[in-house]
Parts: structure tokens; sequence; C-alpha cells
């Protein structure tokens, strides 16, 4: 079966979504809480880098991921638009 | 001047400049009440949003919590923005291509089911009122301490100002009053932890202060913190305590909840196009990391300050605002070995944990409780509910600035409260009404409508806030709870899947959400004293649980329906639809 334009944007989407969202998983319940008491070891500032991704570092990370996504779809629209006409 | 003319000169200048919006922007369709028109720029919805979904709860509780959790608060923080990333890469695009009303709309249509559109306007119905009576609480608290009022005549003056801009304005004036109150709120958080980082760490930046070192001492803030916590037998503030799996489920929960919120995810219905969709998530995330990442900082600070203010100070030399919060009654002191002098430390100061005041004074001028004192050396009860409204007052801040924070918690309170009327009012006008059981009003009967059930919502909140359910804590795990296991997975099964079709939906959502509140109701309502870890599913707490409930949900629902027929093609067509760009 012959793929058309419509599933090609289709499976885009999908693979931005979920790089962001391995991001999104990493940051958090990774960095923020299952490796959290080893990175704890490490020290920046004030801050033990566990606590300071439980605290501050995943939500800086959501702002930018949404960022991202939104800069990656709207390229993303264009060219299905473009390749349509 | 005094801090009560103050606090009323500020909350009646933002009360007018709420009601003096919603005049302007009247709602004068079904179109423009329920979805603003759709023609609201993406920077206003963002705005709109981050007050919509900032609450009482966000504003004034979230902090204090932290500060007394350390570490284990961060649920709060990833889980209630974490959400937002799937919100805006799971469902805000899609559901704003679908381009309807409600919620319940998309189940209703997508699963091509009256039943399942019932069961999400009654999942919707009860997350959101056990929303409203946590504002009713913050707005109960703001009034009595700061305006001095009976907390009814509170209430009813904070359903008054919500009736006119609600029931009038619709989603129209409820949009653009969110913006005005979020520009309050915001400003009211942040002006205290400015001040209060500068005081501290000499930083001006809350969040850099956080992580920087205390004013003329060597040692970082977070260390000293910890120093003085160990020293009086607590755990470090910045080691987790709780399980790993525990900790995740209820970030989990928090995140599929907030991003199944009824009242949320309807704000990105009224933007123009689906970009704009997208831009909002975004916009509406960054104003509410602002306040996000203060908040962390504002629990450290007021958690060293309240320590260093108040632990071996004579209850006599005590600033007023203790004695205040006192007399309110969400703070005691009981002096366990009688030396006039207040000792702080781990453990509860008395059984029940909550005071229990009995009419007389202490030697010292103090309540009496008449609780049963425990065995440890803690002598102070204090309500975690106060210290974000407490700290200006802690940190000795002019009145102006505890004047601002009063009238930042009844944004906060107020916004979300309007914004969770609308989506009851909506689904009970337009799903309940015109979708199930009237199908033949008119425009102009259902406007009619969608007023009345605003209306009526408005009193039930109210009774919410005169006589407040004290089980208001309990209950905010069932909200989210309940949106993480039955609304979130159907909509995003209603987009990532063709497969999934009514039955299947509908059995999932009913699975989800009867394990999720047998198991909460088992153990916040039926035998609270076994509500321990030992006694937990896999260790999962009640408040996590929703995670659990969430993935039944899925199972069940694609297991039923990959057994029974696929939807019909229309909704092929339909799903093909609000999947392609516009």
């Amino acid at each position: 079966m012959k793929i058309n334009n419509s599933q090609k944007y289709w499976r885009a989407n999908l693979g931005i979504v979920f790089l962001l969202l391995l991001f999104w998983f990493l940051s958090s319940f990774g960095a923020g809480i299952l490796f959290s008491d080893y990175l704890d070891k490490i020290k920046i500032g004030g801050f033990n880098l566990g606590f300071w991704f439980a605290q501050q570092g995943s939500i800086i990370v959501f702002v930018f991921l949404i960022i991202i996504y939104c800069i990656l779809m709207n390229k993303l629209d264009e060219k299905f638009n473009k390749e349509k006409n | 001047m005094d801090l009560q003319i103050l606090t009323y000169l500020m909350a009646g200048t933002t009360f007018s400049l709420y009601i003096g919006i919603a005049l302007w922007s009247k709602a004068s369709s079904t179109n423009e009440f329920y979805i603003a028109g759709g023609g609201v720029h993406p920077i206003a919805n963002g705005m709109a949003t981050a007050a919509d979904w900032m609450s009482a709860a966000s504003f004034i509780s979230m902090a204090g919590i932290i500060s007394f959790m350390g570490k284990d608060g961060s649920v709060y923080l990833m889980g209630w923005t974490g959400g937002y990333v799937l919100l805006a890469l799971l469902l805000a695009p899609y559901l704003r291509k679908f381009g309807k009303f409600t919620v319940p709309d998309f189940i209703g249509d997508r699963y091509y089911s009256k039943i399942a559109r019932f069961v999400a306007v009654l999942c919707l119905i009860f997350v959101s009122f056990t929303y409203i009576a946590g504002q009713m609480r913050g707005v109960g608290i703001v009034f009595s301490r700061f305006l001095e009022v009976d907390i009814n005549t509170g209430v009813i003056i904070g359903m008054a100002i919500v009736f006119i801009y609600a029931v009038l304005g619709g989603m129209k004036g409820i949009t653009y009053t969110q913006v005005a109150q979020y520009c309050v709120l915001i400003f009211a958080y942040m002006v205290p932890a400015i001040f209060i980082s500068i005081l501290i760490t000499g930083n001006p930046i809350p969040q850099l202060g956080f992580g920087s070192k205390v004013l003329s001492e060597d040692i970082y803030l977070l260390e000293k913190l910890n120093n003085v916590l160990t020293d009086l037998g607590f755990d470090n503030y910045t080691d987790s305590t709780k399980s790993k799996i525990d900790v995740f489920c209820i970030t989990g929960a928090l995140m599929a909840g907030t991003a199944g919120l009824p009242h949320v995810i309807v704000r990105f219905f009224t933007v123009p196009k689906v970009r704009d969709a997208r831009a909002s998530a975004g916009w509406a995330l960054l104003f509410i990391a602002i306040l996000y990442t203060t908040a962390p900082a504002v629990s450290s600070f007021s958690r060293l300050n309240f320590i260093n203010t108040i632990n071996n100070s004579s209850y006599e030399k005590t600033p007023e605002w203790f004695k205040n919060w006192e007399n309110i009654g969400l703070i005691s002191w009981a002096d366990k070995n009688e030396d006039g002098i207040i000792q702080y430390g781990p453990g509860n100061s008395h059984e029940p944990v909550k005071p229990i005041f009995s009419k007389q004074r202490g030697i010292n001028g103090e309540r009496i409780v008449s609780n049963t004192l425990t065995e440890n050396e803690n002598e102070i009860y204090i309500d975690r509910d106060i210290m974000v409204l407490a700290n200006p007052e802690i940190a000795n801040l002019p009145n102006w600035v505890i004047a601002l924070v009063a009238s930042g918690a009844l944004a906060a309170a107020l916004s979300t409260a309007a914004g969770l009327l609308l989506v009851i009012s909506s689904s009970i006008s337009h799903d309940l009404m015109k979708k199930i059981f009237r199908p033949s009003i008119t425009d102009r009967q259902e406007l009619f409508l969608a007023r009345l059930a605003a209306a009526v919502a408005i009193g039930i909140a109210g009774i919410f806030g005169i006589y407040p359910p004290a089980f208001v804590a309990q209950v905010v795990a069932f909200a989210f709870g309940l949106a993480a296991s039955s609304i979130f997975p159907a909509l995003i099964m209603g987009i990532f899947s063709k497969r999934v079709n009514s039955i299947g939906a509908i059995t999932g959502m009913i699975s989800g959400l009867l394990f999720t509140s047998a198991y909460i109701v088992f153990f916040k309502f039926i035998s609270p004293e076994l509500n321990l870890p030992d006694n937990w599913l896999w260790g999962i707490s009640p408040e996590g649980i929703g995670v659990i409930g969430m993935m039944i949900n899925f199972i069940s629902a694609i297991v039923i329906s990959s057994l029974t027929e696929p939807p019909p093609d229309k909704i092929i067509r339909l799903i093909d639809d609000i999947r392609t760009p516009e």
C-alpha cells in the first residue's frame, strides 16, 4: 500500500511527540525521582542536582519542550501544506 | 496605613476591575458563553489558562506543603506542571481541531454514544465540585484573617463577584477577567518572594536565591536549612523519605489528572486555530512556571524564617502574626515543659493533630487546647495553609505587601472557581439538556439554561464555603485520581487509536473510575486507620492510585474493543480529520 501524505504527516508527528515525551520522562521521573539520589551527589552552587531537578529543573525543561514542539510542528504543518498544494 | 484598610482598598480595587471587565465582555450567544467566540489570542489564553489552573491550592497551600515536606513535596511541582506537556503534545491541538464546546462533546461524538457522554459528564461534575470546595476554603481563610469579617460574609461576597462575571459574561467574561487575575496573582506572589530573597540571600531573583549563600554567612541556604532541621531532629530538607514507587505514582497521577481536567482543556477551545492551541499551551506553562519555580524557594525561605523567629523564643515576645493566626485557630502552642518558651520539633504536638481549643487562656495568654498532648518535645501546631499568607508578616515586610498577597490569593481562588463553574454549567445545559434530554431547545433557551445552571452551581459552591466539608484535603486526591483514571485515557485513546470503540471506552472509563474511587473511599473514608504503606497495594498511596486506575482503563478498553466491532467509518473519518492540520 502506498503511504499517502497524511499518513506521512501523522508518522512524523508521532516521532516528534515520542522524542519530546522521552525528555519529559527523563527530566521528571528520571532525574527528579528514579536517579535523583544518585544525582544528589553532584552539587551545583547550593543545589544538589537531583533536588534541583525535582523542584526546578524539570519545570524549566517542560517549558522548553513545549516551545520546541510548537516550532517543530509549525514547520511540519508548512511542509505538509506545501506538498498538498 | 492600617493593614485592614489597605486590604479592603486593594481587594476592592481588584474586584471592581474584574466586574468592569465582565460588563465590557458580556456573552450574547452560546458560542460566546461556552468558548468566548473562539477568538482569544494565544497569549491572552495562556494567561487565562494559568489563572484558571493556578488555584487557591497553588497560591496558598503548595509552598506551605513543600515547606514541611522538603524534597517529598516535589511531586506537586513536577506533577502539576508536567501535566501541561501531556496536554500540549497529546490533547490540546487535536481537541481544538475537533472544534466543539465541551469535553463530553468529544467523548460523546468520538465514541458515538450518549452513555459515554453521560459518564463523561458525571466524572466532570464530580471532579469540578471537588475542586470548587477547595477554592471556597481558600476564600474563607483570606477573608477571615485579613478582612476580619465573618467567613460566611466573605464567601457571600466572593460568590456575588463570581456570579456577576461568570453568569453574565460566560467564557468571554471569564477569559478577560482571568487575564487580569493572572497579573494580580503573579505580582502578589513575586513581590514578597523577591523581598524575602533579598533579605535572606541578597539575591533579588528567588529562583537563584534558593541556591545561594545566606547573607553574611559562608553557608548555602539549603545547607543551613538542613543543619537547622537536623539539629531539631527532623530529616534533611533536601532528602526524600517516601518510597520511590509511591512518589512515582503520585507524580504520574497528578500529571495525567492535570491533563484530564475539563476546565483546563476547555480553555484550548477558545483560540482561533490549532497552532494557536499549541502556542497557548506553551504560554500557559511559561506563565505557570514563573510561580512554580518561585514556590520551592518560598518554601525554603519560610521554613527557615519560621524556625528562626519562633523556636526558643518566649511566647510573650512573639510577633503579632503568631497570635493572630492562633486566634483564628490555625496555630496552637501547648507549653509542655511550662517554661513560657516555644519549643519546635518533629512529631505532632497533640492528638488529634488539629487543635481543639477550650475557652480558657494559659498563664502566658496562649489559647489552651483540650487535645491530648503527646510525649515529644514539639509544642507547636501550624496549619500548612498559612505559610504563604503569613510569610510576609514573618519576614516583617510592609503592610501593603501583606494586603497584596491577600488580593492575590483571592484572585487565584476566584479565577479557578469561575472556570470550574463554567464547565459545570456547560456540561449541564449543553451535554445533558441539549445533547441528551432536550435536543429541541433553541440557542437562546440553551444560553438561559447555561446561566441558570451557573447560578445554581454558584449556590452549591457557596454552601460548600459556608459549611466547609472537613474532607476537602482528602477529596483533592479524588479529583486528580478520577480525572487521571477516567477522562484522560478516554481522550488519549479517542485521538491515538482508531480501534477503540464505544463499548470499550465506556467499560474502560467505568472500570478505571470504580477501581480508583473504591480504593480512595476505602483508605480515606471507610478505614482511615488502615491508611498505612503496609496495607497499600504495591505500596501506592490513595494519592497515587489514579495511575493504576488509568492502566486498568487503558487495558480494559483495548481488550474489550479488540473483541468487538471496530468503530464505524464515519468515526474513522472523524479521527483522520482531527489528526490532519487545517
